[in-house]
């Protein structure tokens, strides 16, 4: 079959069963139960034989049961042990497949899945699979582990509604669920969408109300461009990376001591704001040092590699965690480059995917040659562990100029990468551990995958290399799905992390596909692909819910509505900290220690470890939230309460959860407080505004839109309950405007001040505040 | 298996949470708020209606226990100097510890290298106690006498060798960070029974055995790894602020709080009109807990109801805020409030050197109030649904570490062998499980493994471990890992 044809067809099939494997609603009843006319392996067969049938007829063959093996083509359809008139499954012929009969017999010793394994496979499966071998049982290799061509643009019936190719994808899939797409969001929204996602700030008031004149047609187009060129974007893109590359200003082990990484963090920073290529990004991260004569830029840009936890426990064995270092780089590198759970593989063949544990070995192989420490000494903690680079104070104000702490320092010592002459040997590691050598092994990439070319060095800057060739069927996709998941919060895989047997699938495999390939083409344009998504008719849509979209897709897989999600946590306390004035923006530097309960650190620290948090001030209490001082056993409570990841490991997808403790950060932490206080001065100070414009300004400002006057009368309600209540309590008011470190003018309407404050810290409260929609 | 797929997709579904959460709304948000128990009638209905609720519609099968108090002594607390007798090791004392006994097992770097392992015989004499003549060190005269009340477990043993991965593996079944910790898959399962408080809570603190150079503590021993954030552990703290954040800033009144939450509620609901986004409703719940939240812990925390005769029973710590007795007395009262599962730490429990008085420190420290709140729990009729643990995350070598006097010894890590003790919800009373050799190094009869102790606690709760998952990454996650079983010979 034409390969565009076939595209087109498995475009009509797989969607609509692609999104009952996902999900939710159990009561959405017949549309469940409709078997598609044609089954794709891919989307309907292979994820419940992998979810249900590999843990024991999958990759691992020390767990393999009678020999059967369901996860090659060779192995499914193979006569059964010794009987050659036994197939697991006869392509065409439902009756002659045995695993039919297995998976529906009454008898319990012969059902599958075993009843022990506590899994089971629905009648519909049932009938899926049935469907699929009476059309003749076609095998497809799995869609993530082929490289990735690019897809015919599809014809949709409302061309003018496209802006850009993205636009085709979805549409073409929308009208195949008679979904209409949702008009564009208003201006306001799509400012304030657009901002965020680029720059992790709100617009001002200037700017929605000079985007609400611009008539011109590019003016969204040139609000992008504006908010790109800002470097407020780098640091913005900076915070999911360091998620990824469990970024944190301590070791994270035990007594959890401080360390110097920050100038990495700032290095990230910098090359967002450059728009460095993603492929020179990767590259510079994973095997800098390795190139020819490395810039200092370079070498500090493997620290990468050494962000993950280091132990300074007394009595730990050293190799033991020199091998749990080597792993958690290869566990890393696995999850944010090609979306693949190696971690599985440690101890055993992976039970889903094609990943032996061989492969896991020589992967892990790449990253075992550093002259490092598993346990690091006490002692002076100015001092980096090894391998570790000094820069000079000039050098690093060339480097990184944008940092002026640096001329209260004599110079830089962090952790980079390095691979010692003579390489370590290597061994695959039964049950992963670190003493229980088996066979030795080389560097070399999964064998599943297109192999390493033979001009590559067999080092880190080989793998580099081949992460990013054109033969290399996940990194792409995988970035594009996480630029993705940056803007609409979900990505066109929904498991970021996984790509394999047991990952989601795409909701849009070719729009997915078209992405990648783009990407690439493009020559990894990181700012371009995100510009290029934003672009689209897609991301511009308005956001509210119907009913028929709660009914028919409470996720919003299909995309019949703009994106809608909570702020992460760094950006609800940046929100605060802009409108009220207070943000100070600086880029870089040594991160910073704002409002933290008193004690915290104390109480689990031993007297050796990192237990005195002493609260800046001035500057350094506000800036932005990802220069917070980020101590692994006990990260800053706020942001944790607000779903921000540990940093313990690389994570690439943060839950958006609503919780009461969350009510208590936005209702109590001082540091809302404080805002809602410095911002109710300045309305005060005023005298322009009319107490009605002062609570529609502040509302306009902290949500981006104007209060309607339903909403207006009830921010009155609590201004007027508030002055009642603050006048005459001279003792309440003063207290409660003591509230953070920022001073104010005692000469003023004090009780009318501290009312301003209380309707201010309410909008901070309401769920648009903290919304991004 | 559809339903358990459902049951993990829906995990998170807002529709399905919202219409289990969504009691704080509207009318009965404010009926419930003036007086929560008015929804609840009786107390199976109180599971139905509370805070936050579990995957499971019901437990695996019926619960012999209801709430856990678990009283972890951090640090690791030596078996031989507290519940496992060796008169062996005091007639041998200063022998060197046989190869025979050590077999080349793994030691941690801090005796690894020493030329000499002499063995070192408790200074503490043991006395048998209860019914069952079960042998309890003289350092315990407290517990001693709740011995008929005590499943001791004498041949627990793990796999990790120090603090940060012991504890790590003990709370959450994976020596690396990241996974959920019991109270959190607990939650996970089987929700909250109590609307005000939060179904998990986390008390700590600090031993006077070793009060300079206490083992640290992390708060991901409470986190709740990849599960929902509703299920994460929520520290209790003495002080003025019980919980991070629950206190109205200075000069706001509990009355002011109401009203600006009313009109909240209400710029909440038109937010809600206009957007059509169920989160907004949970939203709306979530604020309405929080406030509640901001009485109930206050007065949970509040001890000054308690008669003396309690004071006195939990021993003169219990009258100081934020010791291991205080923080027992608000396990009772926690639990009392039905909070599903009390997480106490006691820190100091790592006796390199100077054990002896180290160590009756820290027995000072735990020892009246761990047997008072086993008491305590049994005069109000709740022991025998409530599961009390007590116990650290490994034991302690046979032989001295650093050097051995007639009044000195210090023991270093010992993975192999180890106590705990539970007593009430659904475990044999006065009653002694497993057997160390004579040395107190090997297991000699009956091992359980960490896994076998989750398996154990989450089947006291009605929960298989097998089945009490989570999909993450395209894996099944369990507490358990892929093993562990369930230790039925100390079920009562």
């Amino acid at each position: 079959m034409p390969r565009i044809i076939n595209v087109l067809l498995v475009t009509s099939l797989i969607l609509i069963p692609a999104l009952i494997l996902t999900s939710c609603s159990s009561e959405s009843g017949p549309r469940q139960k409709q078997i598609p006319d044609i089954v794709d392996f891919n989307f309907h067969i292979k994820p419940i034989l992998s979810d249900r049938c590999f843990t024991c007829h999958g990759p691992d063959a020390n767990t393999r049961e009678a020999g059967l093996r369901l996860d090659t083509e060779d192995g499914a359809f193979a006569a059964l042990g010794e009987d050659k008139d036994h197939h697991a499954i006869v392509p065409g012929i439902p009756d002659s497949s045995t695993i039919l009969d297995r998976l529906t017999t009454d008898n319990p010793d012969e059902i599958m899945p075993p009843p022990a394994s506590n899994l089971t496979v629905t009648e519909y499966e049932v009938a899926l699979i049935r469907r699929w071998i009476e059309q003749g049982a076609q095998w497809k290799k799995h869609w993530a582990f082929t490289k990735p061509e690019r897809p015919e643009v599809p014809a949709i019936n409302n061309p003018d509604w496209a802006n850009n190719p993205i636009d085709n994808f979805v549409a073409r899939r929308l009208q195949q669920e008679s979904l209409q797409p949702s008009p564009e969001a208003s201006p306001e929204v799509l400012l304030r969408r657009a901002k965020f996602d680029i720059t992790g700030l709100p617009p001002t008031i200037e700017e929605l109300d000079a985007f609400l004149n611009d008539e011109s047609p590019d003016a969204y187009e040139k609000a992008l461009d504006r908010f790109f060129a800002s470097p407020d974007y780098g640091e913005n893109m900076a915070i999911d990376w360091l998620d990824a590359s469990r970024y944190a200003d301590s070791h994270g082990y035990q007594d959890d001591l401080e360390r110097t990484m920050w100038p990495w963090r700032d290095w990230v920073i910098k090359a967002f704001n450059e728009n460095m290529p993603y492929d020179k990004f990767v590259k510079w991260q994973l095997a800098g040092d390795l190139l020819p004569e490395p810039s200092m830029e370079q070498l500090l840009a493997t620290g990468f590699n050494r962000n993950h936890k280091i132990t300074q426990e007394g009595g730990v064995i050293d190799e033991e965690y020199r091998v749990e270092y080597v792993a958690d780089r290869t566990h890393t590198t696995g999850t944010i480059f090609l979306g693949l759970t190696m971690e599985c593989a440690r101890c055993h063949d992976h039970k889903y995917d094609p990943l032996t544990q061989k492969d896991y070995f020589e992967m892990f192989a790449f990253f075992n040659n550093v002259p490092e420490q598993g346990v690091i000494p006490y002692g002076d903690e100015s001092k980096a562990p090894k391998p570790k680079i000094k820069m000079s104070v000039d050098d690093a104000s060339r480097m990184l100029p944008f940092i002026t702490e640096l001329k209260d320092l004599d110079s830089l010592e962090f952790m980079i990468m390095e691979d010692m002459k003579e390489g370590r040997q290597a061994y695959i590691l039964g049950r992963g551990q670190y003493d229980n050598h088996q066979d030795s092994v080389s560097a070399g990439t999964p064998s599943f995958l297109p192999g390493m070319t033979d001009n590559l060095p067999r080092n880190r800057l080989g793998f580099a290399e081949w992460l990013i060739s054109p033969e290399n069927p996940l990194t792409a996709r995988v970035a594009v799905n996480r630029i993705w998941q940056s803007l609409f919060g979900t990505g066109i895989v929904s498991t970021p992390d996984d790509f394999g047997n047991q990952g989601a699938l795409p909701t849009h495999p070719e729009l997915l596909d078209w992405l990648a390939v783009e990407f690439r083409e493009s020559g990894w344009n990181v700012q371009g692909m995100q510009k290029l998504i934003m672009m689209s008719a897609v991301y511009r849509q308005k956001s509210v819910a119907s009913e028929e979209h709660l009914e028919r897709d409470p996720e919003n897989q299909l995309l019949a509505r703009g994106p809608r999600y909570r702020l992460p946590a760094e950006l609800i306390r940046d929100n605060a900290l802009a409108v009220s004035g207070l943000l100070v923006k600086k880029l870089g530097g040594p991160s910073v220690k704002p409002y933290q309960p008193e004690g915290l650190w104390a109480e689990t620290t031993s007297l050796q470890g990192l237990r005195r948090y002493v609260i800046d001030s001035g500057d350094k209490l506000y800036r932005k939230s990802l220069y917070t001082f980020w101590k692994r056993t006990l990260p800053p409570p706020a942001m944790m309460t607000f779903d921000a990841a540990a940093r313990d490991l690389c994570s690439v997808k943060r839950q958006k959860t609503s919780t009461p403790l969350q009510a208590l950060v936005l209702l109590n932490d001082p540091q809302i407080i404080e805002a809602s206080r410095v911002f109710a001065e300045k309305l005060l100070k005023n005298e322009a505004l009319e107490d009605t414009d002062k609570l529609k300004h502040a509302f306009r400002k902290i949500t981006s839109r104007l209060p309607d006057e339903q909403e207006t009368q009830l921010l009155h309600q609590i201004l007027a309950d508030n002055i009642e209540k603050f006048s005459g309590a001279e003792e309440d008011t003063k207290a409660f405007l003591a509230v953070g470190e920022a001073t104010y003018d005692e000469d003023q309407d004090l009780p009318k001040l501290a009312a301003l404050t209380v309707a201010v810290s309410a909008i901070f409260n309401t769920y648009e505040a903290v919304m991004k929609s | 298996m559809e339903k358990e797929l459902l049951e993990f997709n829906c995990s998170l579904n807002r529709r399905n949470f919202l219409s289990k959460m969504s009691v704080g709304i509207g009318s009965v948000a404010l009926a419930s708020l003036l007086n929560p128990k008015m929804l609840l009638g009786n107390e199976k209905e109180a599971d139905a209606t509370s805070g936050v609720t579990g995957i499971l519609d019901s437990p695996h099968f019926a619960p012999k226990a209801k709430r856990v108090i678990y009283l972890f002594q951090s640090g690791g607390p030596s078996h031989l100097d507290l519940f496992d007798y060796k008169p062996l090791l005091r007639e041998r004392n200063g022998e060197e510890l046989p190869d025979s006994v050590r077999n080349g097992q793994r030691l941690t770097g801090m005796t690894s290298g020493q030329d000499s392992f002499p063995l070192a015989g408790s200074q503490f004499d043991f006395q048998q106690h209860g019914k069952s003549g079960m042998w309890i060190s003289d350092l315990l005269p407290y517990t001693a006498k709740i011995a008929d009340e005590l499943c001791v477990i004498r041949s627990m043993y793990t796999e990790a060798i120090n603090h940060d991965p012991a504890i790590t593996f003990f709370q959450t079944g994976s020596q690396q960070a990241g996974r959920p910790s019991i109270g959190s898959w607990l939650s996970y399962g089987l929700g909250s029974m109590n609307e005000n408080l939060p179904g998990f809570c986390v008390l700590l603190s600090r031993g006077t055995g070793r009060p300079d150079a206490a083992q640290p503590l992390y708060s991901r021993l409470w986190g709740n790894g990849f599960l929902h954030s509703l299920h994460q552990g929520v520290q209790f703290r003495s002080g003025k602020d019980p919980v991070l954040y629950l206190k109205n800033p200075p000069g706001v009144s509990r009355t002011d709080r109401r009203q600006m939450l009313n009109s909240l509620t209400r710029l909440n609901e038109i937010s809600h009109q206009k957007f059509g986004d169920p989160e907004i409703v949970s939203r709306i719940a979530q604020y309405e807990m929080a406030y509640r939240m901001q009485t109930s812990v206050p007065e949970t925390m509040d001890l000054s109801s308690e008669p003396e005769s309690i004071f006195r029973m939990y021993g003169p710590d219990s009258l100081i805020p934020g010791t291991f007795a205080a923080n027992c007395l608000l396990a009772r009262r926690l639990v009392e409030r039905d909070v599903r599962f009390v997480q106490l730490y006691h820190m100091g429990w790592d006796q390199h050197e100077n054990l002896p008085t180290q160590i009756a420190g820290q027995v000072r420290d735990v020892d009246q109030a761990s047997a008072a709140l086993v008491l305590d729990l049994k005069q109000r009729g709740l022991l025998e649904d409530t599961l009390v643990i007590w116990g650290g995350e490994f034991g302690r070598t046979n032989y001295s570490q650093g050097r051995l006097t007639k009044t000195n010894y210090g023991r270093d890590h010992h993975p192999r062998c180890f106590s705990i003790w539970m007593a009430g919800g659904g475990v044999k009373a006065g009653y002694t499980y497993g057997r160390t050799d004579e040395f107190g190094y090997n297991i000699a009869e009956n091992p359980v493994h960490v896994h076998d102790f989750q398996a154990t606690l989450l089947h006291l709760l009605g929960l298989d471990h097998e089945k009490l998952i989570f999909k993450h990454q395209g894996r099944r996650f369990r507490l358990t890992d892929v093993h562990g079983h369930v230790v039925k010979d100390i079920l009562a």
